[in-house]
């Protein structure tokens, strides 16, 4: 069995800081430099420097997937992220039908940054939608006008991009249950083959944490975000895109490659400032600011901030806390006796589904996975 | 000048009965008789300027942080009277100032011929004060009224002297006035004191007896013994014999405090001074015992002695588990310095492993547990309170239940519970509010008098149980804090009690069961399940929390099945991060008990018991 490493490249800059986002991403009036234009050409060649670095660490190895997320992917120049492309296809064995996904913003992206993405070989569009909800969205601090999703799945489309996937965030303060209803039936209307839906998770250090904690926002009830779920769930179901991961639905073949493989284990190179990798036990992630990044790559050193070793009992509890949240679920013969007494009883309140479990598989049904991190402390104890 | 130098003033063993003069002070917590204790040992030069620090003989901690005597201790002070110019010798017997310790207050009384009633004339006498200065009169006590703080420019000392002098039955104008701060009146005081107080009588040529009247553990010397020598003498060396135990020590050391310790060639009659004998345990010298020689034992045992018994019990946990081996190791070394302290261990299935704990009464307990966790460094958690009662069941068994677990679940006959006899002093203004408190708690009224215009003293009978629970925060809060408590058993009866049962999803939690009047039973059951229903996290299912008597189901509310316990993301970045936090969970599972199926966070528990510790806390802390 050859050796597979997937690459994340963080692109590590947005216009503007969204209230709720606590991603690693500087706005040009935090970077208080040059253009975006000169930066992002000078921070590609680092990330470039980066994938030959990687090389180096870990020989040839298959490249099954590229996920290119942000930040604001694109805001690149098109030429740019082609270029990283290039690079990694030079450097490593980037499979025939990798999966190449770029992570747009319905505001910016153009037909021509698709055209060139396509021709370079990305072959799947994640789109920040968020909400179809102006309110909801002023709430996140989003700009984009909700008609601009439309007609961008549609230029990807267009652009001969056969996956296209959005995002959608709910449980945000202001949102009611009918403000959600919107949104999800907005994105089934959209000629996409993958959904992504968050609740939102209110990050320390935001802006938004800050307004809620100054009681200018309000987050609404957990049993109505619950709900939300639910309907959410059943709407996608009915919509033929089925669960493959707790926060994330497709059509037959459109799950994303990409995503599974921090789900099952796989190894991942992530490229770019604050980016996690994980190869052989070892986890590590670079150093967070894009100039002290680039002032290392520039010296020929990774630029890794921190390390953990994991240990066997790391790699276990990661398994079951990471394995629980996908539709494939856990075989029983990887619990112990014990782990399995302890969750018998969440087939009485119909947290695991019954079915699978007979097939030797713990499952969560849907009130399941809205307590799955309740029934992985129940496992790992 | 009056004081005269140690050296040169009658030495012990050897000192005239006539010459002394053994007293105590009587008075309030925060009356200031520990600031006239220090101006008293400034004035007699027994301790010398340089060396004086504030509240000079309260030795620990927490006596000097509450401003209250726990344990008393003697010093002679050698004085030369400015009326006859004759010296003599006062020894100052500290009284411990708080109800729980009547008993040793009453040896304390026991071992003097006099008292000074100290009252603080900004605020008159307290009830605690007051039931002291009646144990004063009982034991014929020749009392010296003395209005202290005269400095203050709140001071009455006009209408507090009308009030004193009725109580004590002299003139107003006999009320000496001192300021323990200033100085102002303390020499005549001390001269008041060798005039008023008749010396001490005794047989000194007959048997040996001496009255122990305190007796302390100390890490380097065993047991320190105090005691007053009625008859004969005490010398070192002596092989001498407890009466109530028969045990032989041997002296080891004789002397007085003065106020450190100094060993003399012996004890006299009236003499007051320290044993020790190489005991490790106070148990084996108690308070109230009689000491006799062993070569020429006396027959008779002083009077009044009486076994320590414990009023009020509770359960006491480590949080930590782990921590039980140092809990029991802690509990065993206080036990050295505490005869009254009484424990077992046991279980509980909510809280693990513990002990129950008998206590003389709240204050007592409040002590024990600070000390515990301040001197051991260990985390508790305490169970609510509660009295001792005497079930009968219709069998005719009768047991004993110090802990509301041990309550007969079958058909009971009769209950007994201790009652007291409470005598609360206040304002007049609050007597409505006082009346309908007492009449809440199940209270009899048995007398109400005035002590002057605008002050009076009810008397009321009170099942010891309600006074327990949160009565004196209740007479605080009601009376502005200006009424004062005092409170002493006198026998039992028969009370109409039901146990209250708190129910997790059908379990019991034994930990939250009362022993309650079944008037009350209501509303302890609505507290209990609503105050739980905050506390005890959402699980997986619905969790009913009911509160019952028997099989009777009394109160009830739900928890809500937990619906949403997820993060919606993980992608790369995040797992680090997740574990981790996973990792912690892991811990705080450890803290986690399970009751049957429903897992409830030790906060909880602490929680819920809590509100009821805390309000004995504000108590004692006054």
């Amino acid at each position: 069995m050859s050796r597979r490493l997937s690459f994340y490249v963080h692109i590590p800059y947005c216009i503007k800081r969204c209230g709720y986002c606590d991603f690693n991403t500087y706005t040009p009036a935090e970077l208080k430099g040059p253009d975006l234009l000169s930066v992002s050409s000078n921070y590609i060649a680092a990330a470039i420097s980066e994938i030959g670095l990687a090389s180096e660490a870990v020989g040839m190895v298959e490249v099954p997937s590229i996920f290119f997320g942000g930040g604001t992917p694109s805001l690149m120049p098109a030429h740019e992220l082609a270029a990283v492309i290039s690079e990694i296809r030079s450097k490593f064995s980037l499979l025939p039908d990798a999966e190449i996904t770029i992570e747009v913003n319905p505001d910016s992206v153009t037909p021509e940054f698709l055209d060139e993405m396509r021709t370079a070989g990305a072959n799947r569009i994640s789109m920040g939608m968020q909400s179809a909800v102006p309110h909801v969205l002023q709430v996140l601090d989003r700009t984009h006008n909700p008609e601009n999703v439309a007609q961008a799945v549609a230029n990807a489309r267009s652009a001969g991009f056969e996956h296209v996937s959005v995002d959608l965030i709910y449980g945000v303060p202001k949102e009611t249950f009918a403000d959600w209803q919107s949104s999800v039936q907005s994105a089934l209307s959209l000629p996409i083959d993958h959904i992504s839906a968050y609740a939102l998770i209110v990050e320390k250090g935001t802006k938004l944490a800050a307004q809620i904690s100054r009681g200018e926002l309000e987050l609404p009830p957990e049993d109505e975000t619950a709900e939300k779920y639910r309907y959410a769930d059943d709407q996608f179901v009915a919509a033929g895109f089925d669960w493959y991961e707790l926060s994330n639905w497709s059509k037959p073949g459109g799950n994303c490659k990409h995503n599974i493989a921090y789900w099952d284990g796989s190894h991942w190179w992530g490229v770019g400032p604050g980016a996690h990798s994980y190869w052989n036990n070892r986890r590590w992630w670079n150093v967070k600011h894009p100039n002290t990044y680039m002032q290392k790559v520039s010296e020929g050193v990774l630029p890794v901030s921190s390390e953990e070793n994991l240990t066997t009992e790391n790699v276990a509890d990661e398994y079951i806390m990471l394995q629980i949240r996908r539709k494939e679920g856990i075989p029983l013969d990887r619990l112990s006796k014990k782990q399995i007494d302890n969750c018998t009883e969440y087939l009485a309140t119909g947290h695991l589904d019954e079915q699978c479990w007979q097939d030797g598989k713990l499952v969560l049904t849907q009130t399941g996975r809205l307590i799955a991190d309740r029934i992985v402390r129940f496992l790992v104890m | 000048m009056p004081a005269i130098p140690l050296s040169k003033a009658p030495q012990p063993a050897a000192t005239n009965p006539e010459q002394i003069r053994n007293f105590c002070i009587i008075a309030h917590i925060d009356h200031g008789k520990s600031t006239l204790a220090d101006r008293m040992l400034g004035i007699t030069e027994v301790v010398e300027a340089r060396n004086m620090r504030a509240q000079y003989l309260d030795r620990m901690d927490i006596e000097r942080e509450r401003g209250i005597t726990i344990k008393s201790q003697a010093v002679r002070l050698p004085w030369k009277s400015g009326i006859d110019g004759q010296e003599y010798i006062l020894n100052m017997i500290d009284t411990p100032g708080h109800v729980d310790f009547t008993y040793e207050v009453s040896r304390s009384l026991a071992a003097c011929e006099g008292a000074i009633l100290l009252v603080d004339c900004a605020q008159g006498i307290e009830a605690q004060t007051l039931a002291n200065l009646y144990l004063a009169m009982e034991n014929d006590l020749t009392i010296i009224p003395v209005l202290n703080k005269i400095d203050l420019p709140a001071a009455q000392p006009e209408k507090f002297a009308l009030e004193l002098s009725k109580l004590v039955g002299c003139q107003p104008e006999d009320c000496l006035r001192v300021s323990g701060k200033t100085g102002v009146g303390v020499e005549e005081l001390l001269d008041q004191i060798v005039a008023q107080i008749p010396p001490p009588k005794g047989k000194p040529e007959g048997p040996a007896r001496a009255l122990i009247f305190d007796s302390v553990y100390d890490t380097y010397r065993g047991v320190v013994t105090y005691v007053r020598v009625v008859d004969g003498q005490l010398s070192p060396r002596e092989q001498i014999q407890m009466f109530s135990t028969g045990v032989k020590h041997e002296l080891l050391d004789i002397g007085v405090i003065s106020p450190e310790p100094v060993s003399s060639k012996g004890l006299g009659v009236g003499e007051v001074g320290y044993l020790i004998t190489g005991v490790k345990d106070v148990r084996l010298s108690r308070v109230g015992d009689t000491v006799t020689t062993f070569h020429k034992p006396a027959t008779e045992a002083l009077s009044g002695y009486k076994d320590p018994k414990p009023m009020v019990f509770s359960g006491l946990y480590p949080i930590d588990g782990d921590e039980y081996p140092m809990l029991r190791d802690a509990l065993d070394k206080l036990q050295l310095n505490d005869a009254a302290l009484v424990y077992e261990p046991e279980t509980s299935a909510a809280l693990g492993f513990g002990f129950r704990c008998g206590f003389l009464g709240l204050l007592h307990m409040e002590i024990v547990r600070e000390r515990l966790e301040r001197e051991f460094n260990l985390t508790l958690i305490s169970t609510a309170p509660n009295v001792v009662y005497r079930v009968t069941t219709e069998t005719g068994q009768e047991i004993v239940v110090t802990n509301p677990s041990e309550y007969p679940s079958g058909k009971v006959d009769k209950v007994l519970e201790p009652i007291v006899r409470a005598t609360i002093l206040s304002p007049s203004d609050f007597i409505g509010t006082i009346m309908e408190l007492c009449q809440q708690r199940r209270g009899t009224l048995k007398g109400m008098d005035y002590l002057s215009e605008d002050r009076v003293e009810i008397r009321y009978t009170l099942p010891l149980a309600e006074i327990v629970f949160d009565f004196f925060d209740q007479l605080k809060s009601r009376t502005k804090g200006y009424a004062s408590l005092d409170y002493e058993p006198i026998g039992e009866a028969e009370g109409d009690l039901v146990k209250v049962d708190i129910l997790l999803q059908g379990d019991t939690v034994d930990a939250f069961s009362s022993i309650v009047h079944r008037e009350k039973a209501y509303a302890y059951g609505v507290m209990m399940t609503t105050k739980l229903r905050e506390l005890i996290p959402r699980q997986q299912f619905e969790v009913p929390i009911q509160a019952a008597i028997g099989a009777k189901i009394i109160a009830r509310e739900n928890i809500r099945a937990i619906r949403k316990d997820v993060l919606a993301k993980c992608y790369g970045g995040d797992i680090t991060r997740k574990r981790k936090l996973l990792e912690k969970q892991k811990e705080g599972k450890k803290r986690m008990k399970m009751v049957g199926r429903v897992e409830v966070p030790q906060e909880a528990f602490i929680a819920a018991l809590s509100t009821n510790a805390d309000a004995e806390s504000g108590k004692v802390k006054k």
